[in-house]
């Protein structure tokens, strides 16, 4: 195979790899939610302090997921060292 | 499908090389829109009614809106910090909801992001060394010494990671935006967009700058209180 298909293909794994960590933010965000609605459940006067909170736990925690995200766009999209290597082969 | 930034020409200044991008000049539009909705409140608003009516009770209710959330942020002492993240709100605001017309967004591009979380960094620096004066720099020595390169990753992690949430999310979705108007035949296109812009770049949008800002202010306050 051609050096630029190598190149081009362990890309594209890697991207799919970096998105991986998507799980363990699913699950975070799970948890940070479904204590939100228990302590809404109980103490209702409190819900509107519980709902921004809750958004900000939720978007702290989207944070490292949105990494994930980030580096496999730039695998995908702006590789660099795609862009290198085509310059080399001219 | 081009997602690279458009380069619209090199303005030479004083030896120094300026690209005018996509970027810049979005920026410039929103940064217009503003400027004449304050000439139009400046204008309209010349005697300030002790009884509100109309148009002076939107605006005062928009101001007032935002200063008790900075308020409740912030407490009354750092309070007076609060028309900068009006701005910055509104910037964000706008260049969010701006996606919807085909405008990519300036927030979208690592710079402009970059240089609102190196505002919010310099700021509470500042901040910190007004308020706190010699504790705020001896903060950095506690529980012991030995911390101090820690504590200073964890400073240096702010900007970071404020930079990166708003760079992520704006971006992603202008990616997904645009490879579903590229991949999709004409007639899947007229009204089912509407969804995916709702999500991306309303809620998002929203979501985002609601959360820049209050992470922004409760830097601020825990540098400085």
């Amino acid at each position: 195979m051609s050096d630029l298909a190598i190149v081009m293909a362990a890309a594209q794994i890697a991207a799919g790899i970096a998105l991986l960590n998507g799980l363990f933010t699913t699950f975070g965000q799970a948890r940070v939610a479904a204590q939100a609605i228990e302590s809404m459940a109980r103490q209702p006067e409190a819900g509107d302090d519980i709902r921004g909170t809750m958004f900000i736990g939720l978007a702290m925690s989207e944070t490292s997921g949105i990494y994930g995200l980030l580096l496999a766009i730039i695998l995908l999209f702006a590789n660099p060292l795609v862009n290198q290597f085509i310059e080399l082969m001219g | 499908m081009d997602l690279n930034i458009t380069n619209y020409g090199v303005v030479e200044i004083l030896g120094i090389e300026i690209w005018i991008t996509e970027t810049l000049v979005n920026t410039w539009l929103i940064s217009g829109l503003l400027i004449i909705f304050a000439i139009i409140v400046r204008i309209a608003l010349k005697n300030f009614k002790p009884v509100p009516g109309g148009f002076q009770n939107a605006v005062e209710a928009i101001v007032e809106t935002f200063d008790n959330f900075s308020v409740g942020a912030l407490g009354e002492k750092l309070n007076y910090i609060s028309p900068w993240y009006f701005t910055v709100f509104l910037y964000i605001l706008l260049s969010a909801l701006g996606s919807i017309f085909g405008f990519r967004a300036p927030t979208a591009d690592f710079s402009t992001t970059f240089a609102l979380a190196f505002a919010t960094f310099v700021l509470m620096i500042v901040m910190g060394f007004k308020h706190k004066k010699d504790n705020y720099l001896k903060s950095f020595f506690q529980p012991y010494v030995v911390f101090f390169p820690i504590n200073i990753m964890g400073e240096l992690a702010k900007p970071v990671s404020l930079s990166f949430r708003l760079f992520g999310n704006m971006l992603s979705g202008t990616i997904l935006l645009s490879l579903y108007y590229s991949l999709s035949p004409l007639l899947l296109q007229i009204g089912i967009p509407a969804v995916l812009h709702g999500i991306f770049d309303i809620f998002f949008g929203v979501l985002q700058t609601y959360i820049f800002v209050i992470i922004s202010l409760m830097y601020i306050k825990g540098a400085a209180d």
